[in-house]
C-alpha cells in the first residue's frame, strides 16, 4: 500500500478553493517535489498532509504504519526563530516529542536518536554550540536532523533551500538525497525548479487551475514544465 | 548591613512580601523566557494594567480584590492570545488598546470613590504593606503551581517557543500550552502587582530573560539564568528599599537595570575574544 494516498482532495483557504480534486500516490522511497506558482496552494496542501487543516472534501490516507503525527516536518524558518538562544542538541531532540505523549523528560533511547541524527547529518562539531550562532545552511541542517527524530519513513520539507547561497543550497540538496537513498520518502515543496527535477523521481505540479502528477520524467515530457520554465524564464529576465 | 538584615526580618510585613516576592520572582523569570522568545512580552505589560482597572473597581465596589482581578486578568490574557494571533487586528495595536482601556477605567473608578481610602500610588507603583496574609497563601499555592507545570511540561515549552508550527505537526496541542502560558503569566501579574505595582511589574517578566539571553546560549542555560537573576535582583532590590527608604518595586527594577548592564557587557566582550 501507499505510503501516503490522497483522493479527490480538495482543500479551500479563508474560503477560496485553491486545489480541487486532486490525486496522488506517495510510495515508499520516493522522492516527490511540490512544485507551483505563489499561491497555487502548495502551502494549504502541506498543512493538510500534516493534518493541520481539514480538506473540504476527498480524504487523504496513511498506509505502512505511517502515523500523521510522524511526519518529520521541516518548516520555514521564522525570524524570531533566527536569534534563539537554545543549543543544536536542545533543538535536534525536540524532534522526539510526538512520541512522548504527557511524560516530562527525555529518555536514554530519545537521546540516543538525537545523537545519531546529529551525527548522521555531520553536526557533532557543534552540537553544543547556540543554534543563533549557526550559519543558515547549518541551520537547516539542525532543523532537518530534528525531523528525522521524528520519523523514520516521510519527511516534509517545506522550502527548505530559502535564503541559502549557491554551494550551500547544493550541499543540502545532496544531503537529502542521500537521507533519501537511506530509506527515508521525501516530500518537498520548492521554488528551485531545476534542483527539484535533477532529484525528484515524482513531481507534483501544482498552478491555478490546473495540475500535474507523475514521475519527473513524465513531467518533463508534458506541456505543463514548458509552462513553468517559461514563467521562471520571464521572471528572471524581467 | 547584618543589623539591618536582621531588622528587616523581623518584621513580619517585609517577611510576608519577602516570601511573596521570591516566588513571584522565580514564576515570572520562567514564564518570560518563553514569552521573550515568542514576542509577546508586551502582553505581560497588557495584562498588568488590566489588573489596575480590575483591583480599582473592586475596592471601589468593596469587592475581595483578588477575587476580581484574577478571573479577569485571565479572561484578559485569553483575549489578547486570541488577538495576536488574529491578523485582522495587529497584536500590538490591540495590546494597546486594552491596556489603556483598563488604566481608564481604573482610574476613573479610583477618582469617583471620593472619601474612600485608595492609594493611587500604592495601586501603580506598588507597596509592601498591600501583601496580606491572605495573598501569602495564595501566592505560594500559585506558584507551586507554576514552578510544577513548567517543570513537567519544560519539553514541550521548549518545542512551541522554539518553533510552532513542528509542534503543531507532531501532534502537540499548541493553543492549549499557549493558553496555559497565559494563564500562567496572567496570575504571575497580579499576584506580584500589589508589591511591584501595576506600572513596574511586567519588568520582572522582561528584564531577567533579556539579562540572560546577553550571555548564555541554550534554552536551559538561559532559563535557570533568568530565575537565578530574577530571585537576586528582587533580594538586592528589597535590601535597598529598605535600607535607602525607597520604594520597592522601582528599587528592584533599577537592580534589574544595572544587572542588564553588566550582562550586556559580559556578553559583548565574550563575543568579541571569541573573534
Amino acid at each position: 500500500m501507499a505510503l501516503i494516498k490522497t483522493e479527490n482532495l480538495t482543500l479551500s483557504y479563508e474560503n477560496m478553493t485553491v486545489i480541487e480534486n486532486l490525486s496522488f500516490e506517495v510510495e515508499s522511497g520516493d522522492y516527490l517535489c511540490i512544485v507551483g506558482e505563489n499561491g497555487s496552494g502548495k502551502s494549504t496542501l502541506v498543512k493538510a498532509l500534516l493534518g493541520l487543516k481539514k480538506p473540504e472534501s476527498g480524504a487523504i490516507e496513511f498506509g505502512d504504519g505511517l502515523k500523521q503525527t510522524e511526519i518529520g516536518y521541516l518548516p520555514q524558518q521564522t525570524n524570531a526563530q533566527r536569534d534563539f538562544p537554545a543549543s543544536v542538541s536542545e533543538v535536534v531532540i525536540s524532534g522526539c516529542l510526538n512520541s512522548r505523549g504527557l511524560r516530562p523528560f527525555y529518555s536514554a533511547r530519545e537521546r540516543d536518536i538525537a545523537a545519531e541524527n546529529i551525527e548522521r547529518l555531520g553536526l557533532s562539531e557543534l552540537k553544543n554550540r547556540s543554534y543563533r550562532e549557526l550559519s543558515g545552511g547549518q541551520q537547516q541542517r539542525v532543523l532537518l536532523a530534528r525531523a528525522l527524530c521524528a520519523t523514520k519513513k516521510l519527511i516534509l520539507l517545506d522550502e527548505p533551500v530559502t535564503g541559502l547561497d549557491p554551494m550551500v543550497t547544493a550541499e543540502l540538496y545532496e544531503l537529502i538525497a542521500r537521507i533519501n537513498k537511506s530509506g527515508v520518502t521525501v516530500i518537498m515543496v520548492t521554488h528551485d525548479m531545476q534542483s527539484a527535477l535533477k532529484y525528484a523521481s515524482h513531481t507534483l505540479c501544482l498552478t491555478e487551475n490546473d495540475c500535474f502528477f507523475g514521475t519527473t520524467a513524465e513531467f518533463l515530457e508534458s506541456d505543463m514544465s514548458n509552462f513553468l520554465t517559461n514563467v521562471e524564464g520571464s521572471a528572471e529576465n524581467g | 548591613m547584618g543589623e539591618i538584615l536582621r531588622e528587616m526580618f523581623s518584621a513580619p510585613i517585609l517577611v510576608r512580601a519577602l516570601i511573596v516576592g521570591i516566588l513571584v520572582s522565580l514564576c515570572a523569570a520562567l514564564l518570560g523566557v518563553s514569552l521573550v522568545l515568542k514576542r509577546y512580552s508586551m502582553i505581560g505589560d497588557g495584562l498588568s494594567h488590566v489588573g489596575f482597572g480590575a483591583l480599582a473597581v473592586a475596592a471601589v465596589m468593596n469587592l475581595a480584590p483578588m477575587a476580581v482581578a484574577i478571573p479577569v486578568v485571565i479572561l484578559a490574557a485569553f483575549l489578547l492570545l486570541r488577538l495576536s494571533s488574529n491578523s485582522k487586528i495587529k497584536g500590538d495595536s490591540a495590546i494597546a488598546l486594552i491596556s489603556t482601556g483598563a488604566l481608564a477605567v481604573g482610574v476613573m473608578a479610583v477618582s469617583m470613590s471620593h472619601g474612600m481610602n485608595i492609594d493611587l500610588n500604592s495601586y501603580l507603583f506598588g507597596s509592601i504593606i498591600s501583601v496580606s496574609r491572605g495573598d501569602v497563601v495564595i501566592s505560594v499555592i500559585l506558584a507551586l503551581a507554576v514552578l510544577l507545570m513548567f517543570v513537567f511540561f519544560y519539553t514541550k515549552i521548549f518545542a512551541i517557543t522554539f518553533d510552532e508550527s513542528f509542534a503543531k505537526a507532531t501532534g502537540i496541542n499548541v493553543n492549549l500550552y499557549n493558553m496555559l502560558i497565559a494563564l500562567l503569566t496572567a496570575v504571575t501579574i497580579v499576584i506580584g502587582m500589589r508589591l511591584m505595582g501595576s506600572m513596574l511589574i511586567s519588568s520582572l517578566i522582561i528584564f531577567p530573560a533579556l539579562s540572560s539571553m546577553r550571555v548564555f546560549k541554550s534554552f536551559k542555560s538561559v532559563t535557570i539564568c533568568s530565575a537565578v537573576i530574577s530571585v537576586a535582583t528582587f533580594i538586592i532590590g528589597m535590601f535597598i528599599s529598605y535600607a535607602a527608604d525607597t520604594p520597592c518595586g522601582a528599587s528592584i527594577v533599577c537592580v534589574n537595570i544595572a544587572a542588564f548592564a553588566v550582562f550586556f557587557i559580559a556578553g559583548t566582550v565574550a563575543s568579541r575574544n571569541k573573534r
